[in-house]
């Protein structure tokens, strides 16, 4: 077996993995980084939008400050976030902004004078100050107060990826792609490293690490319906649960985005109907205004999504070969506003959908878009129950987000949690020695060999056909709308597919190389591990808050549910075992109606003196 | 019903000693909007999961499903069956290294070359967190973004002429590359640096006109333009001290909106 080693080994290289690299490299330590694609390949390239920073240069962001952004954060989360990170995450935001400005990001930037912009769909003048001219430029996202999302036109991902790329090639930063990390090695309390899965022969390749960063994105792929990429399987979340020491956070918080397109579920933005885009069902009867008087379209996210399953429900869906969808519709807004301001949305509908958006109706669905929880780390970003790991970026529950994030934070998290865990990887790393157990390292490579001979083995079903038993049964019982007996129903034959998993066997014949149906065969019972801790969490959490709707338990629960979920999974188990903590330390901002998404609220107890804390506190 | 699609596939897979490179043929049911990217899956999942290729966004934006399509390199998910006729062939982009089927090895070659180009501003100045950041004029910033848009998908190397016969060339991305360098006022670097890069065959001077990185570049990115731009800025440079310096300077700026650093 081939044995390499480093001071950082950064498991996954997407923006938040590369900006931990960089920080521990420009510190002079050894980084390897492990990534199943080439680093420019990983979905972080994906995201168009922008990243959340209160720098206050655009006219519509006048006055901003970290403390506005902080507010905004916490309301987003619906109190679920620990507010000491998100504290931290908006001083540090603009600071990352400026950083990554150093670095060659061609921010988009503020152009004096009158300007025409977009607010509800309705035009509106402003006049940008003089003296910001050249100053990096924030652009609207919902549930902010002021504009400030930073951005690089339509491609924010792309530009900040490239630019963190070149850095790494610049500080001679060892990347490794094509390479899955399958187990981490450890002994219960300190992580050694992992050993990974080479996608290029197959064969398995150990690596020692002082300490371990998993950075691997989301786990969007246990469901049916994702804008994830299709690398976005929740490997790093699996390598961290199956330790048995490391549990997962708040998993049940997963976010939905109404506008998936059939059948590829990539996104079309929001804009289309803050532009006056409307719903049709299966009888083009536009059907959001019985449901939503007063806002019908332009409800929030999750209420809109929430609205399209009920509708569909009742049997108003359109029936596809890819499974049942409703229509967006926007050619009243004309080929020429089509074809300008909402021109990615034009581009996507022709190039994958086949769909003229000017003269035909675009089909969507609610689509499974952002993960919430995943690997439960400190404000430091070191995981919970091993010396020497971390996390970061998507991949982990720091936890910014609790129960629903707002869009621009989850992009910016990358890289100012990269800073800020990079910083402290570093300070761990000073003067920190370490004995590496080539027994440890053995025993993790054999049970994976073990694990690939069980599949060769196997004569149940294959990968591809529970794969899609736990995406159906995700999408069915655990998606957006969710009740006690579908939680029950979904758990249930959640746990006879692991079950199946058990007997799990290769349909095509064995092949020399890395036979990419095996790759998927080793995935697919840690992605049901994932899909259980979702679904029993979900189960378990008797309220609703942020994108966690329980249509039985409507109620926001402060007195029982200011908590955050930790799944943990004992070896041999099929459920997951859940303990709670609360959910932010102390409370700058004590929790209230977010003033929209409605619903009510069962108040806790109320706050003594030392809960409360300034936003402003002396060092 | 759709019309039932022939696919021929190449298949290779170059660590099995027993297997010499053939061709495949699938059968598939067409179904509206459907994309190369659903009709791999559908024959992998249903008919040989041995069938190695390579997606990851599947939305035209990570660059990963370079393949030449009915002769033809692109991005296998922004590919419309509907938009091929019922016969499609798929080989696996040339000039990189084969992993396997339709997979090939994007990432080293591009890796080697964003070593090779330096690909990363140059600058001697610290970054200071209590600092403003520097100012940049906004048609600057969108000109260096339109630069930076490539996604590193290979289909401009697999069609280069040059690329197939010389295993150093840089090809049309690594051009373009720099030229986005070129005009970021962050990257000190001067025209003799970049000479130093490309002012060879091995770089600018190896390109021999064919075009055909301009015509299938998926995000249709100005390569045509950007190589003669630099080519003119390096040929320019290598005549510095012999031409009189006021047609050099006359000449560099000529028509393409770019001043010498």
């Amino acid at each position: 077996m081939r044995i390499f080693q480093s001071d950082i080994l950064c498991i996954g290289a997407g923006l938040a993995g590369e900006r931990v690299a960089v920080e521990a490299a420009q510190a002079g330590f050894k980084v390897i980084c492990l990534t199943v694609v080439p680093p420019r390949r990983s979905h972080s390239s994906a995201a168009m939008g922008g990243m959340q920073a209160a720098l206050g240069n655009s006219i519509m962001g006048d006055g901003d400050s970290p403390e506005i952004h902080f507010k905004d954060t916490v309301k987003g989360s619906d109190w679920g976030c620990d507010q000491e990170v998100a504290r931290l995450f908006s001083q540090t935001a603009p600071i990352a902004m400026r950083e990554m400005a150093w670095m060659g990001v061609p921010w988009s930037r503020v152009v004096p004078g009158e300007h025409t912009y977009y607010k509800g769909g309705k035009p509106f003048q402003a006049t940008e100050k003089a003296e910001n001219e050249g100053l990096i430029h924030s652009r609207a996202f919902g549930g902010t107060a002021k504009w400030r999302t930073c951005y690089t036109s339509d491609g924010t991902g792309h530009a900040v990826l490239f630019t963190l790329d070149n850095r790494l090639l610049q500080l001679g930063v060892d990347v490794h792609d094509r390479m899955q990390a399958e187990m981490l090695v450890h002994d219960g309390v300190r992580c050694m490293g992992c050993v990974a899965r080479d996608l290029r022969n197959g064969e398995l390749v150990g690596y020692f690490a002082k300490a371990t960063l998993i950075a691997t994105g989301g786990y969007g792929r246990i469901y049916r319906a994702t804008t994830n990429a299709v690398i976005c399987d929740g490997g790093g979340q699996i390598a961290a649960l199956e330790t048995g020491v490391v549990p997962l956070g708040n998993m049940e918080a997963v976010q939905f985005h109404p506008t998936g397109t059939v059948p590829t579920d990539i996104l079309v933005t929001e804009g289309c109907r803050g532009d006056g885009g409307t719903l049709l069902d299966v009888n083009e009867y536009r059907f959001m205004p019985d449901y939503e008087p007063e806002k019908a379209e332009l409800a929030s996210r999750d209420v809109v999504s929430r609205r399209m399953t009920e509708h569909m429900r009742k049997g108003f869906g359109v029936k596809s070969p890819y499974g049942e969808h409703l229509w967006l519709d926007i050619r009243h807004l004309g080929e020429k506003h089509i074809t300008t301001n909402l021109r990615e949305v034009y581009d996507i509908s022709t190039h994958f959908l086949g769909v003229n958006p000017v003269h035909q109706l675009i089909p969507v669905r609610p689509t499974q878009h952002y993960s919430m929880g995943g690997v439960r780390i400190n404000k430091d970003g070191h995981a919970y129950g091993l010396e020497g790991l971390f996390a970061a970026g998507e991949a982990a529950c720091w936890d910014l987000h609790g129960f629903n994030r707002l869009g621009g934070n989850s992009l910016a998290e990358t890289v100012v949690s990269g800073r800020i865990v990079g910083a402290k990887v570093v300070e761990f790393l000073q003067g920190y020695e370490v004995t590496f157990s080539t027994q440890n390292l053995r025993d993790t490579a054999m049970k994976l060999e073990a694990r690939i001979t069980k599949i060769k083995h196997g004569t149940g079903d294959d990968c591809y056909t529970l794969r899609n038993a736990m995406q159906d049964t995700m999408m069915e019982y655990v998606g957006i709308f969710r009740n006690g007996k579908d939680l029950q129903t979904g758990v249930d034959k959640l746990q006879e597919i692991l079950d199946r998993c058990q007997n799990m066997r290769l349909r095509g014949r064995p092949t020399a190389g890395p036979n990419a149906e095996l790759s998927m065969a080793l995935r697919v019972s840690g992605m049901v591990k994932l899909a259980l801790c979702t679904a029993y969490g979900a189960l378990m959490r008797t309220e609703s808050r942020g994108a966690h709707a329980r249509e039985d338990y409507p109620e926001r629960n402060d007195k029982d549910w200011l908590v955050r979920t930790l799944a943990y999974w004992k070896d041999g188990d099929s459920l997951p075992t859940l303990k709670y903590e609360p959910a932010t330390p102390f409370f700058i901002l004590p929790p209230g109606d977010r003033g929209y998404g409605g619903g009510k609220i069962i108040p806790g107890k109320p706050l003594t003196d030392d809960q409360l804390v300034p936003f402003v506190q002396q060092a | 019903m759709g019309r039932k699609l022939t696919f021929e596939i190449f298949r290779y897979q170059p660590l099995d000693t027993a297997a010499t490179p053939h061709m495949q043929t699938f059968e598939l049911e067409e179904h509206p909007s459907m994309t190369l990217f659903i009709a791999l899956n559908q024959i992998r999942e249903e008919q040989d999961a041995s069938l190695q290729f390579d997606f990851c966004c599947r939305a035209g934006i990570c660059g990963s499903c370079g393949m030449v399509i009915n002769g033809r390199p692109g991005l296998a998910c922004h590919t419309q069956t509907c938009d091929l006729p019922d016969h499609i062939t798929l080989h696996p982009l040339p000039v990189f290294k084969l992993l396997g089927d339709l997979s090939v090895d994007t990432g080293t070659w591009f890796r080697n070359v964003g070593k090779r180009i330096e690909s990363w501003i140059h600058t001697d100045k610290a970054f200071d967190p209590a600092a403003q950041e520097e100012r940049m004029d906004n048609e600057l910033a969108t000109k260096i973004f339109e630069l930076d848009r490539c996604i590193e998908c290979g289909c401009c190397i697999a069609a280069c002429g040059t690329a197939r016969m010389r295993e150093d060339f840089l090809g049309a991305t690594a051009i373009n590359r720099l030229a986005r360098f070129y005009i970021d006022p962050r990257d000190n670097r001067t025209p003799a640096d970049f000479y130093d890069l490309i002012g060879d065959d091995r770089g600018v001077f190896g390109c021999m006109g064919l075009l055909a990185c301009d015509n299938v570049c998926p995000k249709k990115l100005p390569l045509q333009d950007q190589l003669g731009i630099m080519r003119r800025m390096v040929t320019l440079e290598s005549v510095r001290g012999i031409l009189p310096e006021w047609i050099r300077s006359k000449l560099q700026g000529c028509g393409c909106n770019h001043t010498a650093n």
